[in-house]
Order: C-alpha cells, then sequence, then structure tokens
C-alpha cells in the first residue's frame, strides 16, 4: 500500500524528460512558449533523430540558446528556422517544408492508397459484373445426391 | 498487356525496395553542407594566442586556403593531426584552424604536445563562428578559394587517402583556375 501511495505521488511528478536547463528559459512566457514550439522543429544535428528541444548534445544547447537570443532579439519563427537552414542546411528541419522537391514524400502514401483503392474498386466491380452461376453453389446432380445421403445419415 | 498491370505492384515494390536499400548504404552522419558555393559566413574570432592576430573570413580570401575546425577534446582531430602537421610542411596553402569550443588552456597545451600546424587560430569557445559555419561536428575541414567561398567541405578525420583522392584534387583545380583568371 506504501508502495503503491509512493509510486502514485512520484507519478503525480513525474514530467517529460525535456533538455532544457532552468538557466536557459525565457523571462517572458509568451517567447519561452514560442522557442519551445520552434525547438521541437529544428533537428540536433548530433543526435539526429532528436529535436534540439530533447536534446542534451551541447550543440543543441547552443542551439537552444541561439533562437532564444534570436526571439528576444524580435525575430520571426520563419526567420529563425531561414538562419538555421542557411547554415545546416534543409536537414535542420525535423518536419520536411511541403515543397516541390517534398511532394513525393508527403502526397507519395495518399498516392498509393488512391491507387489501392482504384484497383480494389475495378476488381469488385468485374466481379459483381460476372454473371452468377445458374446453380447457387454450383453443384452437380451427383453431388447434390450425395450431400442429400450425408444429411440423411446424420438426422 | 493485362499481365503487365498485375505486376505494375511488383514493379513499385522493387524500385522502392532498391532505393531504400540504396539509401541504408549511405552514412546518415554525412550532411551536404549549405555553403558549399557560397561565400564564407562573416565571423570574427579572437586569436588563440594572447597577442597574435585575430581570424576573421577577410583572412580567408586572397588565395586558396584552408581552414580546420578542430577540438582538444575531440579524439578525431588527433587522429587527423600529423597529415596537418605534414601539410604544414610541404607549404601547399595556407591552414587557418578554428578551435571549437575548448578553453585556451586546454587547446594550447593541445598545440604544444602535438606541434601546430595552423598559420592563423581563432578561438571559438562560444560556438559564435560555428554556427555561422554550420559546425555540427569536428573535425571539419573546409576549403576556400580565391574569392574567399566554400568550395569544399569535409566532415570528420581527414585521412591520408582522402586528403590526395578527394582533397588535393580541389586544391589543384582551385590554384588553377587562380592562374587561369
Amino acid at each position: 500500500m506504501k508502495f503503491l501511495m509512493i509510486l502514485c505521488g512520484t507519478l503525480l511528478f513525474a514530467n517529460a524528460a525535456i533538455a532544457v536547463n532552468p538557466e536557459e528559459v525565457l523571462k517572458d512566457p509568451a517567447l519561452e512558449a514560442r522557442a519551445r514550439t520552434l525547438s521541437v522543429e529544428i533537428r540536433c544535428l548530433v543526435c539526429q533523430n532528436q529535436s534540439i528541444d530533447d536534446s542534451d548534445a551541447d550543440l543543441a544547447k547552443d542551439l537552444r540558446k541561439l533562437v532564444r537570443e534570436r526571439l528576444t532579439a524580435g525575430d520571426s519563427d520563419e526567420g529563425i528556422k531561414k538562419f538555421l537552414v542557411a547554415r545546416y542546411g534543409k536537414f535542420v528541419l525535423l518536419r520536411p517544408p511541403v515543397q516541390g522537391e517534398t511532394y513525393l514524400l508527403w502526397f507519395g502514401p495518399l498516392l498509393i492508397l488512391l491507387l489501392g483503392g482504384i484497383g480494389v474498386i475495378v476488381f469488385v466491380r468485374r466481379q459483381r459484373a460476372k454473371p452468377a452461376p445458374a446453380n447457387e453453389a454450383g453443384l452437380t446432380a451427383d453431388e447434390e445426391k450425395r450431400i442429400a445421403a450425408l444429411l440423411k445419415d446424420n438426422s | 498487356m493485362r499481365r503487365a498491370l498485375y505486376l505494375l505492384p511488383l514493379g513499385l515494390f522493387l524500385w522502392l525496395a532498391v532505393y531504400f536499400a540504396l539509401g541504408l548504404t549511405k552514412d546518415p552522419r554525412l550532411i551536404p553542407s549549405a555553403l558549399v558555393d557560397k561565400p564564407a559566413p562573416a565571423f570574427s574570432l579572437p586569436a588563440l594566442y594572447d597577442g597574435a592576430p585575430g581570424l576573421s573570413e577577410k583572412d580567408l580570401t586572397g588565395g586558396v586556403v584552408i581552414l580546420n575546425v578542430f577540438a582538444s577534446w575531440c579524439v578525431p582531430c588527433r587522429v587527423e593531426h600529423p597529415l596537418w602537421m605534414q601539410l604544414s610542411k610541404e607549404k601547399i596553402l595556407p591552414i587557418h584552424g578554428i578551435a571549437w569550443k575548448d578553453t585556451k588552456s586546454n587547446a594550447i597545451n593541445w598545440l604544444k604536445q602535438l606541434g601546430d600546424p595552423y598559420d592563423l587560430i581563432g578561438h571559438d569557445p562560444q560556438n559564435q563562428a560555428g554556427i555561422e559555419w554550420g559546425v555540427y561536428g569536428v573535425p571539419e575541414t573546409y576549403i576556400i578559394d580565391r574569392a574567399g567561398r566554400i568550395r569544399y567541405k569535409h566532415v570528420g578525420p581527414l585521412y591520408p587517402e582522402i586528403w590526395k583522392n578527394d582533397l588535393l584534387p580541389v586544391v589543384q583545380r582551385l590554384k588553377n583556375e587562380k592562374k587561369a583568371s
């Protein structure tokens, strides 16, 4: 019981692990919130599948600081992203932008689903259009006789 | 004709399989630099040694030069260091360095111990210039042409074969560009 209470108590205060250090947090809550949402979309280039918001790498820390400095200086979210893309390349964005070269990435799955759906519809229509066999189950007279015999045995 | 239509999904699958299989052979750590063929970014760093001249983008113009980003805490930097020592003896071209995210004393001690191949060394403990250059993992090596444009970037330790096969030809081509114009 005691164990359960302690467990519940710790879980109550459990928080998603984030890498942002207390001293990095901006005083202005609105700016800090913008910094957090922006950080989630920027890749840490050292531990590549983490955002700089998640990563504890030194480079991620530098970039978090940079994002906050530029926000405080009045830069827009797009401006900061452009700044980083110009230096680190498009790979720095965790969410690929929707543009010419990424159309296939974004809409490819939809296209495949569409093709598959068309395939299914065509197949079903064809099946329906086929004339049904004269006898429902398509059995010969001989087979009917055997079934009747089997049913009789059982009853 | 109809049979060809049935083979379409299989063909698509094979195409994707080959595409992804090729993708697996590539090193995800190698990120194409956004800066290649662009002018070197503006930066200004104090010198690592007190009293020595610092390093800025202006020092990188006028001839084909190399910029090498290093740190004393970086093990691969130690691996490539003998090559820099050798190249500095051969005097093929100026080699400038940035001591990245390192303390002054550690970087100076490191160079004392292993030798100092650099012409100018900027000290960048706060990653100011590093962010401008898009540095994400030391060592990084840049080749900069006469006009001050970045023409080549190598990430990771520079082995003699890589230097001979990949970087040296670029350096020679850029030097010839200079003569031609």
